[in-house]
């Protein structure tokens, strides 16, 4: 058994007693299943200072809001952790649910906090007072209601939890269309009249946020910025994403990334599915790792549930998780060659791997992106015949050769040189601030792995590098994914090697897994950083709350840092280099 | 069409002038040109964006049907690849690109959210389905489809402009001077507001009579 046991983590949380050193402010959650503390509205941003400051939790892992509307409160969780490594502290914050909901934001103590509050902003209502920028993010500006509140019914609205009952009424199948009253996934209140509604314009408040200031030369003549949008259709955003830039000539004097064009809802229809039926839905945030996303949910359940995963299962998820890093890397690669404008051909070489890891996914999991392959105490199924040879040809000859090809090839090349080195340098402290995790991180020195930090899975019985660079800048995020590779095929040399007979999962699958309440939150270290979910679960067979912790999302926090001060053509690189994906980045 | 089809095109061709002349009738040569050299918009919506990039790769090598040309700009390119799931933030602009590309322009949904909603549809930030807004000429199922059935559907597209005749096609058509689709751009309001929809939204909203309400 791998995984940390809740009592273990329980104890060393404990050994910290915050309601000693903020008596009367601070009271430990007592509720059955749930650890951490609840701390007052008021005391927050000095109990988050003195956590910072004294007991070193530096990093902010996730800030996410529940709604207990049983309970009629509202409460907004922090999860941090110690870039040192060990477990993290849960604090939570609760306020009566009735409007204006107000929590202090706590930007000053951890800057990191400021897309995830947003998000709360949007999602759950909360108003941060002293955020700097406190907008939506997800939606857009004018929407109606915060979609994730417990009350509020989204316009194809059933039933609050599956399985719906009126799925197949004696085989029959109602459209969903035919329920709602504008046969429409929309939703108007009465008496809603299009021709007299105007609207605000949702980008106003988006371009007063960008920073406003005249330039002038020293010559006295007065200079005019431009303002340039890039995306959410551009070439180089690896999506639907958008940016909108301030430019001094060719220079980034201001930026802002917008998101939620790819807003898909996912926390909304995970609290109505089935704590199994996320399982598939996972695989879609990050859809080229759908391997390590299946883990970091499984992870979580099974904190939950208190379930073991057998021997074998641990080893082939190792398996598969390397195999989906490597890949996710030689993609990145590709990718980030052809915004820097190799048009395609790296991208090509990329592909070829990508390609036969994919084939073992289909050959274990049935599709090539969509895996959904792991279940709660284990695996779906075992590997088909003949697929561990497949996997041992391309591990121990294939892959380490192609890394090799690719180090020859970009490592010294110059034009990649050029274009990468000593730009958007990131100093650590700042990564730390900004809770950048993965690669981005490890590339400004810090050597925070969650396979290290907090082991998950049997990933401390094997020997592998934390690989880490101390340069920060572009460059050093290229040599850190080049060498995670490498050891990544490590991990894979000695988990094919140790892989034992046995079950692939512990007692029989089942379609509806028996949860017991609390929370729980499962991280794991996922190619583009940590993902983590945050599950709550009061006993019932849908999760109350559904939260995806997405290392994209976060990372992004510090893009207008990184930005400022570099050309606009860096800014295709830049975010290149922090390697995101828009499933997940949106959820 | 390779050059024995071009060869035989149900006339008599002297034998001298086998081989150097072709007779075939316009539609076919038009479509065949059409056909061999569709450049998709360079646009990736979610996974099945993915997939596409897979299609255009070694393995799958679109470029055998005349469609490795993407082309990032919606005026220079003739099929939209609606690649993954449209929401109400995106569907604007999804709808704004379609009205910049030129005819002939194609519009294929690839897998399932675009052609319905898919998994995600219940989700209050969904569009259930490109066709919604825009005419689409393919449906393509999966989640995502494969490369394999990617290329599948392309081809249905390339059957379906086979089929196309010059004398009717509507860009050409000068008596109703229609030369292009064009949707209106949806609004992003409290909720999407269709502009087509926007008396039958007005109707449905109304705010109805006491009556009318207990009865429902």
């Amino acid at each position: 058994m791998a995984t940390p046991t809740p009592s273990l983590r329980q104890a060393q949380g404990d050994a910290l007693d915050l309601s000693a050193r903020f008596p009367g402010a601070v009271n430990a959650d007592k509720r059955p299943g749930y650890t951490g503390w609840i701390v007052d509205k008021e005391k927050l941003l000095e109990v988050a200072a003195f956590l910072r400051d004294e007991m070193g939790y530096d990093l902010l892992s996730s800030v996410t809001g529940v709604d207990y509307l049983p309970d009629g409160k509202m409460e907004v969780v922090y999860q941090a952790y110690k870039t040192t490594g060990g477990p993290g502290i849960f604090f939570k914050v609760q306020v009566p649910r009735v409007d204006p909901i107000e929590v202090p934001s706590v930007v000053s103590v951890w800057p990191g906090a400021d897309f995830q509050e947003r998000e709360i902003w949007d999602l759950y209502g909360v108003k941060f007072t002293g955020h700097p920028d406190l907008r939506r993010i997800l939606t857009w500006e004018g929407f109606s209601g915060h979609p994730m509140r417990k009350d509020w019914k989204e316009a194809f609205y059933e039933e609050d939890a599956k399985p719906f009952k009126s799925r197949w009424p004696e085989g029959r199948i109602k459209m969903a269309e035919e329920r709602n009253p504008f046969s429409d996934n929309v939703m108007f209140e009465e008496g809603f009249d299009p021709e007299k509604w105007t609207s605000n314009d949702p980008e106003e408040a988006l371009y007063t946020s960008l920073k406003k200031y005249t330039a002038e030369t020293s010559d006295g003549i007065k200079t005019d910025h431009i303002l340039v949008n890039m995306g959410p259709q551009h070439p180089s955003t690896h999506g639907v994403f958008r940016a909108v830039v301030i430019l001094d000539g060719e220079t980034v004097v201001s930026l802002k990334p917008v998101m939620g064009y790819l807003h898909r809802n996912h926390e909304k229809i995970g609290e109505r599915n089935t704590f199994l039926q996320n399982m598939p839905y996972t695989d879609r945030l990050d859809y080229f790792n759908s391997m390590s996303n299946n883990w970091g949910y499984a992870l979580a359940v099974e904190k939950l549930m208190g379930v073991a995963v057998p021997e074998r299962a641990e080893y082939i998820r190792v398996i598969m998780a390397e195999l989906t890093r490597i890949q996710n890397h030689m993609i990145w690669m590709g990718m980030m060659l052809n915004d820097l404008g190799a048009y395609f051909t790296p991208a090509l070489y990329a592909f070829e791997e990508r390609e036969l890891i994919l084939d073992i996914f289909e050959a274990v999991a049935g599709s090539r992106m969509m895996c959904n392959y792991f279940r709660f105490g284990g695996l779906a199924r075992d590997l088909p015949e003949g697929t561990l040879g497949k996997i041992k040809d391309l591990v121990f000859d294939r892959l380490s050769a192609k890394v090799d090809e690719f180090d020859r090839l970009l490592t010294e090349n110059e034009i990649l040189v050029s274009r990468l080195k000593g730009i958007s340098k990131l100093s650590p402290e700042d990564a730390i601030a900004y809770s950048m995790t993965g690669p981005v991180l490890r590339a400004t020195g810090v050597p925070y792995d969650i396979r290290r930090a907090e082991p998950y899975g049997i990933y401390d019985r094997f020997d592998f590098d934390v690989v880490t660079h101390a340069d920060g800048d572009m460059y050093a995020r290229y040599l850190v994914r080049l060498e995670e590779m490498r050891q990544s095929l490590r991990i894979l040399r000695q988990a094919i090697a140790g892989l034992p007979e046995g079950p692939i999962i512990t007692g029989k699958p089942q379609y509806q897994v028996r949860v017991p309440a609390g929370e729980a939150y499962g991280r794991i270290e996922a190619p583009k950083g940590e993902l983590g979910y945050y599950v709550i679960s009061n006993g019932k067979p849908n999760p109350w709350r559904y939260h995806v912790r997405a290392p994209s999302f976060i990372n992004l926090t510090a893009l207008e840092k990184m930005c400022v001060g570099t050309k606009i053509a860096d800014f295709v690189a830049i975010l290149g280099t922090i390697d995101i994906v828009l499933g997940e980045l949106d959820r | 069409m390779s050059n024995e089809e071009l060869n035989s095109p149900g006339y008599e061709i002297p034998p001298e002038l086998q081989g150097q002349v072709a007779v075939t009738t316009l539609d076919r040569i038009y479509n065949w040109g059409r056909r061999s050299s569709v450049w998709p918009m360079m646009f990736g919506l979610a996974c099945c964006a993915i997939e596409m990039i897979s299609a255009q790769a070694a393995r799958y090598d679109m470029a055998r049907f005349g469609m490795e040309v993407m082309r990032p700009s919606p005026r220079q390119s003739d099929l939209l690849l609606v690649s993954g799931t449209v929401t109400k933030k995106m569907v604007p602009v999804i709808v704004r690109l379609y009205n910049q590309m030129p005819e002939p322009k194609y519009v294929v949904a690839m897998g399932a959210c675009a052609s319905g909603g898919g998994p995600f549809k219940e989700g209050y930030n969904v569009v259930a389905g490109i066709d919604k807004f825009l005419p689409v000429d393919v449906y393509i199922p999966g989640c995502p489809p494969t490369p394999q059935a990617l290329v599948a559907g392309l081809i249905k597209l390339q059957e379906k402009i086979d089929k196309q005749s010059i004398k009717q096609v509507r860009w050409y058509d000068k008596k109703n001077k229609a030369d292009s689709v064009y949707v209106p751009v949806p609004v992003l309001g409290p909720d999407l507001i269709d502009l087509r929809r926007v008396d039958e939204l007005k109707e449905i909203a109304a705010p109805k009579p006491a009556e009318e309400n207990s009865e429902a």
